[in-house]
């Protein structure tokens, strides 16, 4: 599904290197955690892959079901079926969510060469989902994120992910802001969204998260790298000893 | 104080090339806006509040050329069900125009107001124009109400079922044209005025509104097409008790607007809005002038404008909310915001406050910025292509002014007109 292959990357705007090689392969089915001390570059990773500016690629490649990534524009990825939940939600004043989920909807489908869904269709469908979300009405209508507490930023995260059907998705540190209760809800709306077809690269600080989306993998990276590969073992163990042991094992 | 010498011949020379029609029971009112603005003289580069918008092009006694707009773009308005007074290069046409008889309304054509009769525009035509003279001179509002040749007058009374709709052609590419319109909202009435077209290759118009306890206006109006003409238009609005009065503006096209707006609040627990969308594309230059008097207890006033710019296009905003003493409780809020879509596009912005109460609530903004960047990633991560991000995130920034419309069909109609200008644009 998503292949990363020696991915080397610098800051646009400073010469400082983020990513020094980054090598990852998700299978579709599976669940890939990413853990790591701040400053590692695992939201660095997140950005590149999804086409944010102010990154440079300065070596390797990433594919997505073999096309290439990096050539891609944002929305050209998305509408390949890569999707990044935030670890901040953008608020956009202004624009309905209904709008923008479907916007966003009917663009993905357009550039597919699909038919655009009706408003009565794609007003179903929303409703369904929000419900599983615990998203009300009132949400949906108003402006994209404003004014939407941490916890309904992230769940409003998961409602796009799951209206849009992604095959990649990308969770940044989605644990993040969020109470036991609250992630719990998100952690079910990602579980709905496991299917066979589908990947998952979770990125986090911490376990917890890990104790409700159960992942396949657990990478750890460190210093732009990822040092270290294994089971869910290997959260917990970075629960109960902290990043020290491990860093100072593989250095 | 005496004019300068150069302003009074600037003037003269000016009001040598014209003559003040003989239209309807007016003569007096245009002798005395004469009077008016010879002692003002026509505004000059050099006058406080025209430093930001050359009137040059307005005060010069030959109108530029303005080609005709051509697009089968639909009229703004035109699904609308409303009563149609349609004038072709300010004449008055009746054949394009509906019956003149609406329940709740009487209209009647400016020359039809008859000195025998008694009239009641007769009282107002140029009064709420006088008024509006001080503490800031509009010597362009006096020039129109000595030489508006045509123009509607019109008493709500009751509240009619359609909206009423101004609508100026324009066919001659050298047109000249004033029009004045006078409006009384009697108590407890209510109507909607909707006014469109380019008029003219240069349009100079002036609307009176006075609106009596009780009594509410909705007004919409949409400048736009042809990309040469120019206009001044005054809008002077006198606001009694319980009154409310919300006013919009779209603009879009049109090398030189100025749309000033005069409006004082007389009487307790009114509200009046002003609000103004604006999308401007290389040589376009709108400037808005709004000045709000609160003269009465517990009034409420917001101005709301928001203009959008690229292609070297020219933003002004020059508002001012003045509270006089005893206008306690008085609710001003102002917002001017341009939307900068390249380096080359400028928002120049002279926000006022002038508060004589103690007791008031009064806050003002003014910005400029770029698109959001953050805003723009975020749309494209979900798959909205960037050129459809930006139109998104456009009609977003304008929303609250748009927003400012109560009707919602009307404001989806305006809503629409700004999208497609946005979409006719998409590199």
């Amino acid at each position: 599904m998503l292949e990363i292959k020696d991915l080397h990357v610098d800051l646009e705007e400073e010469t400082k290197t983020i990513l020094k090689g980054v090598n990852l392969s998700v299978e579709a089915g599976k669940v890939h955690a990413i853990m790591g001390p701040n400053g590692s570059g695992k939201s660095t990773l997140s950005y590149v892959l999804s086409g944010r500016d102010g990154y440079e690629v300065t070596k390797g490649s990433a594919t997505l079901e073999g096309e290439d990534l990096l050539e891609m524009e944002p929305e050209e990825r998305a509408a390949a079926g890569l999707f990044l939940a935030f670890q901040y939600p953008v608020e956009i004043p202004g624009v309905g969510n209904m709008t923008f989920l479907r916007t966003a909807l009917n663009a993905q489908r357009k550039a597919r060469g699909e038919d655009e869904m009706s408003a009565a269709d794609f007003l179903k469908m929303v409703r369904e989902k929000a419900k599983n979300l615990k998203i009300d009405a009132d949400m949906l209508k108003r402006p994209v994120n404003v004014g939407f507490s941490g916890g309904e930023k992230k769940r409003n995260e998961i409602l796009q992910m799951a209206v849009l059907e992604p095959k990649m998705c990308i969770l940044d540190e989605t644990d993040s802001g969020l109470d036991v209760d609250a992630m719990k809800l998100v952690a079910q709306g990602v579980n709905a969204l496991r299917d066979a077809d589908r990947g998952f690269l979770v990125i986090t600080h911490y376990q917890r998260l890990l104790d409700h989306i159960k992942p396949d993998v657990v990478h750890i990276m460190a210093d732009g790298r990822i040092v270290k590969t294994g089971g869910p073992e290997l959260a917990l163990e970075v629960e109960n000893n902290g990043y020290a042991d491990i860093l100072t094992e593989v250095a | 104080m005496a004019l300068d010498d150069r302003k009074h011949s600037t003037t003269e020379e000016r009001l040598a090339t014209m003559t003040v029609p003989d239209v309807g029971c007016t003569a007096q009112a245009r002798q005395s806006a004469l009077g008016r603005l010879r002692a003002m003289g026509l505004p000059s580069r050099r006058d406080e509040y025209w430093k930001f918008t050359r009137p040059d092009t307005l005060v010069q006694s030959q109108a530029p050329e303005a080609s005709i707009f051509a697009d089968d773009e639909k009229p703004v308005f035109t699904d609308v069900d409303r009563l149609k007074i349609v004038f072709v290069d300010g004449v008055f046409d009746p054949a394009l125009s509906d019956d003149l008889s609406l329940s709740g309304v009487e209209i009647d054509r400016l020359e039809d107001v008859c000195c025998t009769d008694d009239h009641w525009a007769e009282d107002l035509y140029g009064t709420l124009e006088t008024k509006g003279q001080t503490p800031v001179e509009r010597p362009l509002a006096a020039l129109n109400t000595a030489f508006a040749g045509d123009g509607v007058t019109i008493r709500v009374t009751g509240k009619p079922t359609k909206p009423i709709n101004l609508i100026y052609t324009h066919e001659d590419e050298t047109s000249d044209v004033f029009l004045h319109h006078v409006v009384r909202v009697e108590s407890g009435a209510e109507a909607t005025i909707l006014e469109n077209g380019p008029a003219a290759a240069r349009f100079n118009k002036c609307i009176e509104i006075d609106i009596a306890d009780g009594g509410t206006l909705h007004h919409i109006r949409a400048q736009g097409r042809d990309h040469k003409r120019r206009a001044v238009t005054h809008l002077f609005a006198q606001l009694g008790r319980e009154s409310v009065f919300k006013s919009f503006t779209l603009t879009a096209n049109g090398v030189l607007t100025r749309n000033e707006c005069v409006i004082e609040l007389t009487g307790d627990d009114a509200v009046a809005h002003v609000a103004g969308a604006c999308v401007g594309d290389g040589d376009f230059h709108h400037d808005d002038t709004v000045f709000v008097t609160h003269d009465a207890v517990n009034c409420e006033s917001r101005q709301v404008f928001k203009k959008v710019l690229r292609n070297g296009a020219t933003g002004v905003f020059q508002g001012k909310i003045l509270v006089k003493a005893g206008a306690q409780k008085t609710d001003g809020y102002q917002i001017s915001q341009s939307l900068l879509l390249d380096e080359d596009s400028q928002f120049l912005a002279k926000p006022e406050l002038e508060i004589y109460a103690d007791d008031v609530a009064c806050s003002h903004g003014s910005t400029s910025g770029a698109i959001d960047e953050e805003g723009l990633f975020y749309l494209r991560a979900r798959g909205v292509p960037k050129a459809i991000a930006t139109d998104l995130l456009t009609l977003a920034f304008l929303a609250e002014a748009v927003e400012e419309i109560e009707d919602e069909a009307l404001r989806e109609e305006i809503n629409g007109r700004l999208a497609g200008w946005l979409e006719r644009r998409r590199g």
